[in-house]
């Protein structure tokens, strides 16, 4: 597939320091792994579109998102990249239907998007993966439970046809049986959908059980970045710890 | 309840009601830039919108009745292109109405389009809707009990008007004359019978509007105006 995400340069004001990234992300689910304060949701933001990088560029496939020497700049409406924030941001004011179908192209006409949504992206199918159903004519927001919430958010954004998927932190509000209940969900879209999605944790677990790569982030700077099983090693079950041996500062991988 | 009686109701709910719904679109829209965005002369601005609040209410009405006056900037302008007069006619009383209302509405408008997260608009644009469309679909229903509250409040205002609109509309029976103004004029002629059947009116009306919000803002759940 040819929708490699190609951070070239980015720079981006963040307290205390700055946020400066060049990766490639190629398909598949990339973890964006670091503490809380490193920079992960400040980068999902400048994917997404909803920041301007100070400097830099990100390319999707051969689409370029953001350009800031060539004044590239792409709106969020026109990125074709689902967010899906910790929270869910589920609109209070619809119902859980007008929720999961309020980016749906094919529930409305025009609108901004170019180009048709893949088959795979139905309605029946992504209601089907996430077993949304009986949750569907519910009629409010509020009598659905965390991870719920995160189901519903993540069929909003499927249906969108998207070519990138951006999940900042999905499980963090949820206790461990939760998790453990949600995690499958994450998994099975990974499964059914061909879309590439990005990550973002600090839990050594998650990433281990979901992804295919991590980019470490660490005080807005790419610490290191590899395949999974290269940067993480089984600690105390059930939890993993980075390799000592981690490539850290692997020549091509810094900036 | 005379005619007159009648005439002068009617009069006060069209003045207050036009002045209100006047002040709606350029309300919200300023509402929506000073709580969203920032951009030189914000202060300014701020600060101009809302001096009406705490000038007195006449000093007001002298600056309207300077500017729309037949020699003032914008009366002079209206007068040759439209032909129109605006000093002592119903149009200063809505005029007079709208702008003390106008700070009150923005006041409002602001805090509830401030009490929309940003987060839910942003992930509404990843969606796939435009700029306009997010506020149409996202922002302006969840800020519509706090635009509707305002909306009661500044009707209310306008309603009780009286220092700038006597300024810059007069009180002129059967012309200008809005509730307030009527009262005031009838007890100064001793005609306290029917200044206190107009009293009578004003809570009538003052109770209905204030009602017919709280009925408005308890159907979005949660507290109304009255605490």
């Amino acid at each position: 597939m040819s929708s490699t995400l190609r951070l070239s340069g980015l720079r981006a004001p963040l307290a205390p320091f700055a946020l400066e990234v060049s990766a490639d992300l190629r398909a598949g689910v990339t973890a964006l792994f670091g503490p809380s304060g490193s920079g992960k949701t400040t980068l999902l933001e400048i994917v997404a579109g909803l920041r301007r990088p100070t400097e830099g560029s990100v390319r999707l496939g051969e689409r370029m998102l953001v350009d800031t020497a060539a004044h590239v700049w792409v709106p969020p409406e026109r990125r074709r990249i689902g967010y899906v924030p910790q929270d869910g941001a589920l609109f209070p004011h619809l119902s859980i239907r007008a929720n999961v179908l309020y980016g749906s192209r094919s529930a409305r006409r025009g609108g901004e998007a170019s180009g048709a949504v893949p088959a795979a992206f139905s309605f029946e199918s992504v209601v089907e993966t996430l077993e949304l159903g009986p949750l569907l004519d519910r009629p409010e927001i509020a009598s659905l439970s965390g991870g719920e919430r995160q189901r519903v958010a993540l069929a909003r954004a499927l249906l969108t046809g998207p070519e990138l998927l951006l999940l900042d932190e999905p499980l963090a509000g949820l206790d461990a049986a939760l998790k453990a209940r949600v995690l499958p969900y994450l998994a099975r879209v990974r499964d059914e959908f061909a879309v590439p999605i990005i990550f973002v944790s600090h839990h050594p677990a998650e990433v281990v059980a979901l992804c295919d790569e991590v980019l470490v982030l660490e005080a807005g700077r790419v610490l290191a970045q590899g395949a999974v099983a290269e940067l993480f090693e089984p600690a105390t079950e059930p939890s993993y710890v980075l390799r000592p041996s981690a490539p850290l500062s692997g020549p091509a991988r810094m900036i | 309840m005379t005619a007159e009686d009648w005439q002068i109701v009617v009069f006060t709910l069209g003045v207050s009601g036009l002045g209100t719904l006047l002040i709606l679109p350029p309300g919200m829209g300023l509402a929506w830039l000073l709580a969203r965005r920032d951009w030189p002369g914000k202060a300014l601005v701020e600060t101009l919108v809302a001096l009406p609040l705490v000038l007195p209410p006449v000093a007001t009405g002298l600056i309207l009745l300077r500017l729309l006056g037949r020699r003032g900037p914008l009366g002079g302008l209206v007068e040759r292109w439209l032909g129109v007069e605006i000093v002592f006619t119903w149009r200063a009383v809505v005029i007079a109405t709208a702008v003390m209302s106008f700070p009150l509405f923005v006041r409002a408008a602001r805090v509830a389009f401030e009490e929309v997260p940003v987060r839910l608009e942003q992930v509404a644009r990843t969606l796939g809707r435009t700029r306009a469309q997010v506020f149409l679909s996202i922002t302006l229903p969840l800020a519509a009990r706090g635009l509707l509250a305002g909306a009661v409040l500044a009707f209310a205002r306008a309603l009780g008007e009286f220092g700038a609109t006597v300024m810059v509309a007069g009180n002129i029976p059967g012309k200008t004359a809005t509730l307030s103004l009527s009262i005031y004029g009838l007890v100064q002629l001793g005609q306290d019978g029917a200044a206190l059947r107009l009293l009578a009116v004003s809570i009538v009306i003052a109770a209905a509007s204030l009602w017919i919000a709280e009925f408005w803002l308890r159907r979005r759940t949660g507290p109304g105006l009255i605490p």
